[in-house]
């Protein structure tokens, strides 16, 4: 295959033309650059790795790691956090006959009254949430089912939703409005608090709608379309409420600005969860009084209203799937909610990296210098 | 006629197999040639030479056309290619899409492109190479302009004449017609097909050479049968058809093959028989293999292991996803979407190959970039050819090298000679060659300031005298030249063969140039005084007959260098100069008899009148041309007459041009003592003579070189004494044995005796210095002796039958009672550094095997002189006639090594050492002994056939060294496969000549040396270095570094995917095995090809696991990749496990503190992806050994790149990107601590098993490597100082050994061994015993302190130690690269007086008495009686061994006094120091040279004694 001559040319040329500059010409000579580079010889840190080199590095991972941790760990338990499940899969519960879905009566919400005692005070806002479990807003699927454009109000996308919305993309003929699985399944109870007076009397406690989103989604992600036509319900003209809503999309809410898509309570769902169980931001209890807790000690009494779901008949169904239903009220840190996990991981490595520099500590006083001596002779 | 050869299935090019097809179909079974001439068109269709191929060759792989799926059908060779493709391809297909189609395509589809690239690349060099092959030009005759015109190579046909020149190179295969020469000889060099660079000749045409006048191509009307084209070299048949009828034979003679050049013949002319592709050269070349790395294969492997563990995932992850959804059973939960579902885990597996091949090509780039790669002598530096192998580069078992041209640089140089048994070592000359280097550089310098070429003819006598002058200062001894005198040497070589000034300058020794001058005057004297000349002193006499020898018993040819060559046209009417009784009647008539000077010219007068006229034998001659033909002939004849008669100028302007290089190394070494050669004539040689001028020597005859013989002789009539003389010049073993012993006189056969005792010990010492030795012998015959020769030489001649086999038996009788005259050694220049890189290689595991196409001798001396071949070596040599011997021999062979050697592994003591010495050491193999085998052409051919094959693997592998003599290209290549394929080992081959491309193409990594032979294994090669001592640095720097690179960063990727889509793969738990996944799939696409690659590629192409100094000065490391170190199968599971470990780390650190939280999928999905790529940076940072800024940066790049590719991405489209849509996500992320939190905990848990392992490893268990860079960290003085005591200890014979099969330190104990090498089975259990206990009993002590010692009073300067090391011998001895023969006046003195002495039988082992002072019972005489006496009067060897036994001992006593002055000694070796030491060593002599005195006999200690205290 390879020619099979010499290329006596070639190499002709290159002597005389070498001959010719007697050396001197260096511009046209192939020796390569004595650099540093060029000759792999940059200067280099060369990390051995023995006892004797790492130990700093691990005395110093654990000293910084242990007080973090315990830092992570206060604050973690500073958090206050109040959680009930209000399921109902215990007849005893009061949400048992709402979520039956034999004796759920169609003509008229269920609501179910779960009274709990919140044995301290919250001092901080107090962050209201919902939790659901075993709920896989993570699959891959369903992850998928939703159209952006849609829901950042783009009119073309409203008339005729992306595919990946299928099979939550059209009924009846007319393009979904949200479409796809997510919007569907939208979590429709409703929660609210009433603080039970110690004279026995309710009162409602201020659940804030607003600011539970992320601003970027409320603002820039999610657009009712149409632009500032507030007039929603001719926006949506021509288009289907997701199969299992009750109401339309521009009917979630009164208030215009938190209305059609940019409904906060709907952002919020559309962000799904990382994991099957999860929470997510409800209402805000803003504290209003420097004096005054946020939420008092005392009794209190969770009404869940139950709004019809319509193909399933029931209530929002997470008995199907062994779900759990949550209502969670929580102070917020600088680290967020409450987890003890960070502050005890960063303790446990801390003190693994502290003990193995011990070992390495007294590997080192045992085994490095014999090493050394050994192979390098003086 | 011979149908089967052309269809042989070696055909390679397809091109070719095309055309072959077509001409298949007309079933013609030979090819007929015509003139293309006689046809007016060359493609007319009338023309039957219109189906050849033409001369246009093509190597290309591709087309444009074929190009691209061609390329990609050679890329889906690759398995992971194949898989990456199909997964795009899978996201074609919605039901399982995981990825935008487009975006998953994105990356297979660069990769792809990438290696597209390389490939067309590649392609377009091999093209522009073509292209210009193809343009080169060549003398075609052209019909209608009637003479020869400048045609591109391209364009010559078969059928068409062309005129070949000088030194040009031949197109295509040609059949000679005609050629200058008037013996119709046309010589040419084969360097490049077969590597042999003597000259060949090659014949006109029978009936062409008959003519006379000059060959006119209008003529020619003859028809040319002959085979169909053949890839056999050395076959050729066919006959011509001349218009007569006549059919002339034609045969391999007439055939100039494509590729040689023409030499020593001015001019030729041919007609093209078999042009491009059909010619012998190109069907020689084998196609390239396909070449994989071994590396490469190991990781294909892996790549299908890693596949079936995503499938597996995959598979587990279906499951799991069908149990999902059945545990919901008929109820759909909320967020399950109704839709059919596929398993498709998107596997994010990488490109690995994309990656390698990057990293490869920086790598090649850096060696590119290395200087000490560099030659300067012709301006190249290492190629890579080939970008898949480099890490097979510090894989390497086994190196299979040629000899000429590779490890030698094919230069012959006179070193030095025996008169009468007297040794002039010519010491000015070996300081000329070893100051060589200097001169030239300077003398270089002087001229490019001057602005002048550098002189060509005019260097020589000039020089010399400066580089005596040189000499005398002394500065750094390099061996060969430099750049300049390379570049003069090929300048020349464009005009002459053999000649470059290093060859041609020889410095005469003064004693013996007084003696030569003494015996000219005296001769001149008495021819002066009519005095017969025969009466002169014997040993004078001899000394001017050794040079006369030296000058004609050969068959140089004289040219002047400015005018191409003309050899004189004289037709003799006799081609023997002497063929018949009575012509030597008529000739030696008495008035003949006075030869003189005007001999010459006068018989070339008569001569000339003699010139034939064209003969008829053109089948048409036209009165005309003939005449015109003679008018030509006749014209320049007195000027071309005028060259060898009156050599032109002086004798600087002499050129020589001979066969074989020796031959001129020895015409020149005369010339340098005023004996020069000035004219030869096919019936006479004149030589000058100082004092005497020219001389004309009759030439009666020539009997030529042969392998049997081994020796050549010519008879001439010596112009002084008139008598009839032999000269004869032969191998020493072929002229030994044919001297005359019985003499009538009884003194002076004594004294013949003596000399020849004399004589052979030097000739043993040369050997031992691995020059090439020659006898010069003569005979005096008589008149009446020469009559009776002559009338059965005459019978022999003209005998019909068995013709050679007469001709040998005359020439026996001829040769015999030869009168010894002298011998020469000469030096086949060894390469730069070859032994230096032979012993290192072999330190580094390396079997280094020699194949060459050289004579046994030859390959022999070669051997020993680059340190192949240890003289303390056994040889086994296979010399086997016959398929059945050579299946005995083998089995000898194997029952020999196995008796020999299973004991001696065994050795407790042996054992020993290997317990105390400390990591350095070389690992014993067991299975390879001190053992040498030489195996020459045709007993490998028995050896390789199928059923001796493994006999004969067996004998080889358990030989330190294997050296095949006479081996064909295709048996070269036969031996690596053989090697390659049943040991499974990496072998590598390196060669220069066109006979080493198929041995460089079938090996795992060819290497070609670039510049010497032509290109053609440069082409074949893998690698192109410019000398062999390259090698060493290729391999154990670069392909240690290569490797180490390229197996870290192997497993790394491997860790690295894993890692990752384990990651993916734990979140399938939860979320249903639903095939989800948490990073965006733009991170998940770009995080192998943007994020996470950049730092990965600088540290697979600058880390260095231990620096180059460190590298070369202990080769040892190189099994760190001969053992595969790096990559093994179990690292990479292991590798493996810490990815998933990670991989589970980087997950569920996240997972826990994210638990029931509010997060996202991809909020949660980019913090993973974060840790994973802080991880596997950080796990990088853990594998890199060499941080450099470009480190640093790189990281930092990446992590940059990485958020700053996620910012953007984030905040770039609000609406875009489904399903992870993921605005401002990252810009939140950074604002919450937790996120930092998070990133600084998962990478260090992540990372701490694994740096605990590096760590506790690294501190408990260093590999060597480890230790190699633990020696890296030292302070450079301090390192350089334990190095230089490693290789000092290696080298040392007293340092502890790990076995006794490494033991490099040569004894130079059995010179005469050589000589009898053909039956080399008597062996030496006795020396080797004893041998070994004392090798023991030195190690016993600290071994550590006997290293230092031996290496501080080794690194003495040479100059002090010249006066106070009492050890010189071993010390010169060891400077083996010196170019000075290690004897001086004393020990030559010695020599004599030792020889003398122990004539009379002291037979001493010399092992015995280097040893015998630790061994038990001292001084032990030789047992083995049946060697032979004069092999064992080697002189030198008894007078080292003493010597070094002193060292040995002294040392041991020395040892101990240094143990006893201080415990903790240190390794500085300052002066004061070692002042002591040496001041310690000569207080030593004295006890220890009592003790000697106590046991050895009389001769042999005042040898001793006297070499002690010089």
């Amino acid at each position: 295959m390879m020619a099979s001559s010499y290329n006596a040319k070639e190499e002709d040329g290159q002597l005389s033309g070498a001959a010719g500059s007697g050396g001197v010409g260096a511009g046209k000579s192939k020796k390569p650059d004595n650099t540093a580079f060029k000759q792999q010889r940059l200067p280099a840190w060369q990390p051995i790795l023995t006892a004797g080199t790492v130990l700093p590095a691990f005395f110093v991972i654990g000293l910084i790691f242990i007080p973090i941790g315990i830092g992570l760990f206060v604050t973690s338990n500073n958090i206050k956090e109040f959680e009930i499940d209000y399921t109902g899969i215990d007849p005893a519960s009061p949400c048992y006959n709402c979520s039956q879905t034999l004796t759920w009566n169609s003509t008229k919400p269920c609501v179910c009254k779960i009274p709990f005692t919140l044995e301290q005070s919250f001092e901080s806002d107090v962050f209201m949430y919902y939790g659901l479990s075993n709920f896989y807003q993570n699959h891959r699927r369903y992850v998928k089912s939703r159209d952006d454009s849609q829901l950042n109000g783009d009119a073309s996308s409203l008339t005729s939703p992306s595919k990946e919305c299928e099979p939550y993309r059209t009924s009846d003929n007319k393009p979904i409005a949200p479409c796809g699985a997510i919007a569907n399944s939208l979590f429709n109870d409703t929660l609210t608090l009433y603080y039970i007076n110690p004279n026995g009397t309710e009162s409602l406690v201020p659940l804030q709608k607003k600011g539970i989103a992320w601003w970027t989604d409320k603002n820039v992600k999610f657009r009712n379309p149409g632009g500032n036509n507030f007039n929603l319900t001719a926006v949506f003209q021509g288009t289907s409420k997701p199969v299992n809503w009750q109401k339309p999309v521009y009917e979630l809410d009164t208030d215009p600005e938190n209305n059609g898509f940019i409904n906060e309570d709907f952002i919020v769902w559309m962000r799904t969860a990382a994991l099957p169980t999860f929470r997510k931001l409800y209402r805000l209890i803003e504290k209003k009084n420097n004096m005054i807790p946020t939420l008092q000690r005392g009794n209190y009494t969770l009404d869940i209203t139950y709004t019809h779901f319509p193909i399933q008949c029931s209530d929002y169904p997470v008995r199907r799937f062994d779900g759990r239903k949550r209502m969670i009220l929580s102070t917020i840190s600088w680290m967020g909610g409450k987890n003890p996990f960070l502050g005890i991981a960063y303790i446990t490595v801390g003190s693994v990296c502290f003990f193995l520099g011990v070992v390495l500590l007294i590997i080192h006083q045992k085994y490095g210098n014999r090493n050394n001596s050994a192979e390098i002779p003086n | 006629m011979a149908p089967e050869f052309g269809e042989s299935g070696e055909v390679k090019s397809y091109k070719l197999k095309k055309r072959r097809k077509k001409q298949s179909k007309k079933d013609i079974k030979t090819r007929t040639v015509h003139s293309n001439l006689l046809y007016s068109c060359a493609k007319g269709d009338e023309n039957p030479n219109r189906h050849y191929a033409h001369n246009n060759i093509k190597t290309t792989k591709y087309t444009l056309l074929s190009f691209l799926p061609k390329n990609l059908f050679e890329q889906f060779h690759r398995f992971a290619n194949v898989y990456f493709v199909f997964i795009a391809l899978l996201n074609f297909v919605p039901i399982v899409n995981a990825f935008q189609p487009e975006l998953a395509l994105a990356p297979v589809v660069f990769i792809l492109s990438v290696t597209a690239l390389k490939d067309l690349w590649e392609d377009y060099r091999r093209h522009r190479s073509d292209k210009e092959i193809n343009h080169m030009d060549c003398l075609v005759y052209c019909r209608n302009e009637r003479k020869f015109l400048e045609k591109y190579w391209k364009e010559i046909q078969v059928g068409d004449f062309i005129r070949l020149r000088c030194n040009e190179i031949i197109p295509a295969d040609v059949l000679l017609l005609s050629s200058s020469d008037p013996d119709g000889l046309c010589h040419i060099e084969t360097a490049t097909l077969d590597g042999e660079t003597n000259l060949k000749q090659r014949q006109v045409v029978r009936s062409f050479s008959e003519l006379d006048c000059v060959f006119d191509p209008t003529q020619y009307k003859a028809v040319i049968e002959c085979e169909k084209p053949n890839n056999d070299l050395n076959r050729f048949r066919g006959y011509m058809i001349q218009r007569s009828g006549r059919r002339d034979g034609l045969h391999k003679e007439n055939l100039l093959l494509r590729g040689c050049t023409i030499r020593n013949t001015e001019e030729a002319v041919g007609i093209v028989i078999y042009a491009g592709h059909e010619t012998k050269a190109m069907l020689n070349n084998n196609g390239p293999r396909y070449k994989r790395s071994k590396l490469e294969r190991q990781m294909n492997v892996h790549v299908f292991w890693c596949v079936i563990i995503l499938v597996v995932m995959c598979l587990f992850a279906a499951i799991g996803h069908g149990l999902w959804v059945w545990q919901y059973g008929e109820h759909r939960p909320l967020f399950d979407v109704p839709s059919p579902e596929g398993p498709a885990l998107s596997p994010a597996l990488s490109a690995v190959y994309l990656f390698l091949t990057m990293i490869i090509i920086f790598q090649v780039y850096f060696i590119h970039q290395d200087l000490d790669l560099y030659d300067e002598e012709t301006d190249s530096h290492l190629q890579c050819r080939a970008l898949n192998i480099t890490e097979d580069l510090g894989q390497m078992q086994y190196i299979f090298s040629d000899k000429t041209g590779t490890l030698t640089e094919n230069k012959m140089v006179f070193r030095r000679c025996t008169v009468m048994g007297e040794e002039y070592s010519h010491d000015a000359n070996a300081r000329r060659l070893a100051t060589y280097q200097e001169a030239d550089s300077e003398e270089e310098e002087c001229t490019s300031k001057a602005g002048t070429l550098p002189r060509r003819d005019s260097v020589t006598s000039h020089q010399s005298v400066k580089v005596m002058h040189r000499s005398q200062s002394t500065k750094s001894h390099r061996r060969t030249g430099s750049r300049a005198e390379a570049k003069r040497a090929s300048i020349l070589s464009k005009h002459t063969a053999f000649s470059s000034p290093m060859e041609k300058d020889i410095t005469p020794d003064p004693k013996l140039f007084d003696k030569v001058n003494e015996c000219a005057s005296q001769l001149y004297l008495m021819r002066s005084q009519g005095q017969p000349m025969n009466h002169l002193a014997s040993e004078l006499s001899d000394v001017i007959d050794f040079f006369i020898a030296l000058t004609i018993c050969n068959t140089v040819v004289v040219s002047s260098p400015n005018q191409p060559r003309h050899k004189v046209r004289v037709r003799l009417e006799l081609k023997s100069p002497v063929k018949t009784i009575e012509d030597f009647i008529r000739r030696f008539t008495p008035s003949r008899l006075t030869g003189s000077n005007s001999s010459s010219s006068s018989s070339l007068v008569t001569n000339r009148s003699t010139h034939k006229t064209c003969s008829s034998l053109l089948s048409s001659p036209s009165a005309e041309s003939t005449l015109m033909g003679l008018e030509e002939e006749l014209g320049p004849a007195p000027r071309r007459e005028a060259g060898p008669a009156s050599p032109p100028g002086g004798d600087g302007e002499l050129r020589y041009e001979a066969e074989s290089p020796d031959e001129a190394a020895l015409v020149y070494a005369a010339r340098a003592y005023n004996c020069a050669l000035v004219g030869r004539l096919p019936e006479q040689v004149t030589v000058e003579l100082p004092h005497l001028g020219k001389l004309t020597f009759e030439l009666l005859h020539t009997l030529g070189f042969d392998a049997t013989r081994k020796r050549m002789s010519v008879v001439v009539r010596h112009p002084l004494t008139g008598e009839i003389v032999v000269y004869t010049k032969g191998a020493d073993s072929a002229i030994m044995d044919l001297t005359r012993h019985g003499s009538t006189d009884e003194n002076r056969g004594k004294h013949q005796r003596k000399i020849l005792n004399k004589t052979q010990n030097y000739l043993n010492l040369y050997a031992a210095d691995g020059l090439r030795t020659l006898c010069i012998a003569k005979r005096v015959l008589s008149k009446e002796e020469y009559a009776c020769w002559l009338k059965s030489h005459l019978e022999a001649e003209s005998a019909i039958q068995s013709r050679e086999q007469l001709l040998f038996e005359s020439a026996l009788r001829l040769e015999k009672n030869l009168h010894l005259l002298g011998a020469t050694g000469i030096e086949d220049r060894l390469q730069d550094g070859v032994p230096e890189a032979i012993a290192a290689l072999r330190k580094a595991g390396l079997q280094v095997w020699v194949l060459t196409g050289d004579k046994q001798e030859t390959a022999i001396n070669i051997a020993y002189s680059c340190k192949l071949l240890d003289h303390e070596e056994e040889i086994i040599t296979l010399n086997a006639e016959t398929p059945e011997a050579c299946a005995v021999l083998l089995d000898e062979s194997i029952h020999y090594i196995q008796s020999k050697f299973v004991n001696n592994t065994l050795n407790p003591a042996a054992e020993d050492f290997e317990v105390d010495f400390t990591p350095f050491q070389i690992p014993s193999s067991s299975s390879v002994h001190r053992l040498g085998l030489v195996i020459d052409g045709r007993t490998l051919a028995y050896a390789l056939d199928k059923r001796l094959e493994d006999k004969f693997l067996a004998v080889a592998r358990s030989c330190r060294s294997v050296l095949c003599c006479r081996s064909t290209p295709l048996q070269k290549s036969m031996v690596v496969k053989l090697v390659r394929n049943k040991l499974k080992v990496m072998t590598l081959a390196i060669g220069d000549g066109a006979n080493d491309v198929s041995m460089i193409q079938i090996a795992d990594v060819g290497v070609g040396i670039s510049g010497q032979e032509g290109m053609q294994a440069v082409m074949a090669s893998d690698f192109a270095v410019p000398r062999f001592q390259y090698l060493e640095k290729l391999l154990l720097v670069h392909g240690h570094w290569c490797y180490s690179r390229l197996a870290n960063m192997i497993l790394y990727f491997f860790y690295k995917n894993a890692m990752f889509v384990a990651i993916l793969f734990w979140f399938q738990f939860y979320c249903g095995f639903s095939g989800s996944a948490m990073m965006d799939q733009w991170y998940l696409i770009f995080f192998n090809l943007m994020f996470s690659s950049f730092p990965q590629l600088v540290t697979g192409i600058l880390d260095r696991d231990v620096s180059s100094e460190t590298l070369l000065a202990l080769p040892e490391l190189y099994r760190n990749g001969q053992d595969s170190e790096e990559y093994k199968p179990h690292m990479f599971w292991m590798n493996m496990i810490d990815a998933f470990y990670q991989s589970l780390v980087c997950f569920f650190i996240p997972y826990f503190a994210y638990a029931d939280s509010d997060v996202d999928l991809f909020t949660w999905g980019t913090p993973v992806t974060t840790l994973a790529l802080f991880t596997i940076l950080m796990h990088l940072g853990i594998e890199t050994k060499t941080w450099t800024w470009l480190n640093w940066a790189s990281i930092v790049f990446s992590l940059a790149l990485f958020f700053t590719v996620a910012l953007c991405y984030n905040a770039s489209c609000p609406t875009c990107y489904p399903p992870s849509n993921p605005y401002w996500t990252m810009q939140r992320l950074m604002g919450d601590p937790m996120f930092y939190l998070l990133c600084a905990l998962t990478p260090v848990v992540a990372l701490l098993p694994r740096y605990l392992h590096r760590v506790f490893q690294g501190t408990l268990f260093p590999t060597q490597v480890q230790q190699g860079r633990q020696l890296d960290e030292l302070p450079s003085l301090k390192r350089s100082n334990i190095l230089r005591q490693r290789s000092t200890t290696v080298d040392s014979p007293f340092g502890p050994r790990p076995s006794f099969h490494l033991f490099p330190e040569p004894f130079p104990m059995d010179y005469g061994y050589r000589a009898t090498e053909s039956h080399s089975r008597q062996l030496r259990e006795a020396s080797r015993d004893c041998n070994q206990p004392g090798n023991g009993s030195a190690a016993q002590g600290d071994g550590q302190d006997r290293e230092r010692e031996a290496s501080t009073s080794r690194s003495d300067p040479p100059g002090e130690s010249q006066e106070e090391d009492p050890f010189p011998i071993p010390k010169s001895h060891r400077a083996s690269d010196a170019n000075t023969l290690p004897y001086s006046e004393a020990l030559r003195a010695a020599v004599d007086s030792e020889s003398s002495f122990c004539e009379d039988g002291y037979r001493l082992d010399p092992i015995g008495d280097s040893e015998s002072s630790f061994c038990e019972d001292g001084f032990r005489l030789d047992p083995i009686g049946d060697l032979n006496l004069l092999n064992w009067i080697t002189s030198a060897a008894l007078f080292n061994q003493p010597g070094s036994a002193v060292q040995a001992e002294s040392l041991q006593s020395m040892l101990q006094t240094a143990e006893k002055e201080d415990g903790s000694p240190s390794p500085t070796s300052t002066r004061p120091h070692s002042d002591l030491e040496v001041v310690q060593n000569q207080q030593l002599v004295n006890p220890v040279s009592s003790e000697v005195k106590a046991a050895v006999p009389d001769c042999l200690q005042e040898g001793a004694l006297e070499t002690t205290l010089l």
